[in-house]
């Protein structure tokens, strides 16, 4: 039963009519369900089968409104499809379901394509909101703890539910103004004034496309509500060395040695970066 | 039966599930609530607002938690690191018992994230018993599990639904969460007399209703949790409630969900027969 629940759905949204060896399906679903006086064992098993891929499907569709934004829906449709076929679910909650998504596109680019950067951008940049939903937090940093640290032997880590995204596009940006879109189009349909009364559709308002450029940025929550977060690129730099491992003041050495000109106020500026993601709640002690 | 062993001898009233949509409602204004069912998955997590809104809610009203991913009929064993999930949040929770359903929904680590019907066969009944056991043991908690709809029965079944949940039960010395709502939804699917069911379960076993609303198609009744409770339902609750006595009754309502208020006032008209039971019962 399972193996047919997990079988994706044919183009008219019903069970497929043939088995994997070729077989009718009919035959296969009567050789395990009883019909009843209204439905053939076929249609009782076809609801299992659309019922499991609706809610699926809805789910991405709920997780991903950007890059459904950028593929265009009816081929989110095909792609998540093909993802859930290639990765069905392995964990008890919904929630998951995205895990494997960056995987999956960047192993196959054509349900992407010709955006593929942008909608691997934004499919990371989406399941880094979910992981800054609900992920573990640890105990913050405090003075006490790195007081008789020297800052060359000084490791840190960040939150669990952080994280560090190099972009090529400004999918911030653009993810605001598809949840905009989509506000706007569900108080265009739950009015009831005159000038909602039947009339022509309206057209969904055009997105622009982001345009290339390289944005910083951390996903992360303050006060249990999401945040993103761009930073300067040495800023960037020095948290993903401590994400790696660095000790602070490697992260620091090798964030501005990168850097194109070393500024006046460098170490204020540091200092005022480490102040800032105290504050924020983004550095923990060293994950044992 | 108010309080029996399967619910830890708790006599709970009228609950509703508590859903995102009644957040804010229910954490600005507090309402009188006797208590709240959580489902357990959503709160299964590391941290963030869910934990942080369930410590809120925890700290007003009585919580109960219901499951809809132990999949206790699986053929596969339990997962142990879903049981410790389980048991972090009941630590969290102090619920006095927990549920989740007579059904299969797993394979081979991969999860439908449905509640899929069984074959009502003897070997079946065994595996999920040993299983409810074996969560039992682990979590330190009473189980009632509970009959789900079904749009699809086996040929390989040996008995009939409510001999099977008869069978599970006293096999593995656990309650039973009577949904009354699925009774029907299951009766009207597989033609059967959802007397005939109310009837045959072991009464004393019960810790615990549901009711809910359901969707009517040409051909069958899908268990939609997108309405109120429907009259025939009602009917049924009150026969269940002469037979069990007044018992913890909770109201499922998760896909367009209104107003706390109107979902809540919807729940309390169990109130009626819960008082008429308690009329007719001999002090």
């Amino acid at each position: 039963m399972a193996s047919a629940v997990f079988r994706p759905l044919n183009q008219e949204d019903g069970m497929q009519t043939r088995w994997i060896d070729g077989r009718r399906m009919e035959t296969v679903a009567d050789s395990f369900i009883r019909p009843n006086d209204r439905l053939t064992s076929f249609e009782r098993l076809e609801i299992y089968n659309r019922v499991y891929w609706f809610r699926v499907l809805d789910c991405l569709y709920d997780d991903y409104p950007g890059l459904r934004a950028i593929v265009g829906d009816r081929k989110f449709l095909a792609l998540a499809t093909a993802y859930l076929a290639k990765y069905p679910s392995i964990s008890f909650t919904l929630r998951n379901l995205g895990s494997r998504l960056e995987k999956f596109l960047r192993d196959e680019p054509k349900w992407i394509a010709p955006n593929e950067q942008l909608s691997l951008d934004m499919a990371r940049f989406e399941w880094a909101q979910i992981s800054a939903f609900d992920d573990a937090a640890l105990p913050c940093l405090t003075t006490d703890d790195v007081l008789d640290t020297p800052s060359a032997k000084l490791c840190v880590s960040l939150q669990p539910y952080l994280s560090l995204l190099e972009l090529n596009y400004a999918v911030d940006k653009f993810l605001l103004a598809v949840k905009k879109r989509e506000a706007d189009t569900l108080r265009d349909e739950a009015s009831n004034t005159f000038e909602a009364m039947p009339k022509r559709a309206k057209a969904k308002q055009r997105l622009h496309r982001p345009k290339r450029e390289r944005v910083y940025l951390v996903v992360h929550r303050y006060d249990n509500q999401l945040y993103y977060k761009r930073l300067e690129r040495e800023a960037f730099s020095i948290l993903r060395g401590l994400d790696r491992g660095l000790t602070v003041e490697k992260a620091c050495f090798a964030a501005l040695s990168k850097s194109k000109g070393v500024r006046k106020d460098g170490a204020r500026q540091i200092q005022e970066w480490f102040h800032d993601w105290a504050a924020l709640g983004w550095i923990c002690r060293r994950k044992k | 039966m108010p309080a029996n062993r399967f619910n830890n001898f708790h006599d709970y009233g009228i609950g509703i599930g508590l859903r995102v949509p009644h957040y804010r409602h229910i954490l600005g204004k507090k309402p009188v609530v006797d208590w709240f069912e959580i489902i357990s998955e959503n709160f299964m997590v590391d941290g963030g607002r869910p934990l942080e809104v369930l410590d809120q809610i925890l700290e007003q009203y009585r919580v109960v938690q219901h499951g809809v991913a132990m999949y206790l009929g699986s053929a596969d064993r339990l997962s142990r690191e879903h049981l410790k999930k389980i048991k972090r949040l009941v630590r969290r929770t102090h619920t006095p018992w927990l549920s989740d359903h007579l059904c299969w929904g797993s394979v081979d680590g991969r999860y439908t994230h449905d509640l899929l019907p069984m074959p009502y066969t003897f070997a079946a009944a065994r595996a999920t018993a040993a299983n409810i056991r074996e969560a039992m043991d682990f979590l330190e908690v009473p189980i009632c599990v509970e009959n789900v709809s079904s749009y699809a029965e086996f040929h390989a079944s040996e008995m009939t639904e409510w001999e099977f949940l008869s069978e599970v039960v006293e096999l593995a010395d656990c309650g039973i969460l009577l949904d009354v709502n699925n009774i029907y939804v299951s009766s009207q699917n597989h033609n059967f007399n959802p007397y005939d069911y109310l009837n045959g379960v072991p009464h004393h076993r019960v810790g615990q209703i549901h009711i809910a609303g359901h969707s009517k198609f040409e051909k069958y009744i899908l268990d939609t949790h997108d309405h109120p409770v429907l009259d025939p339902v009602w009917k049924m609750y009150a026969h269940a409630i002469k037979l069990v006595g007044k018992t913890a009754t909770l109201l499922e309502w998760d896909d367009r969900i209104p107003t706390f208020d109107e979902v809540h006032n919807e729940a309390l008209k169990a109130n009626k027969f819960l008082e008429s039971q308690l009329q007719t019962t001999p002090a």
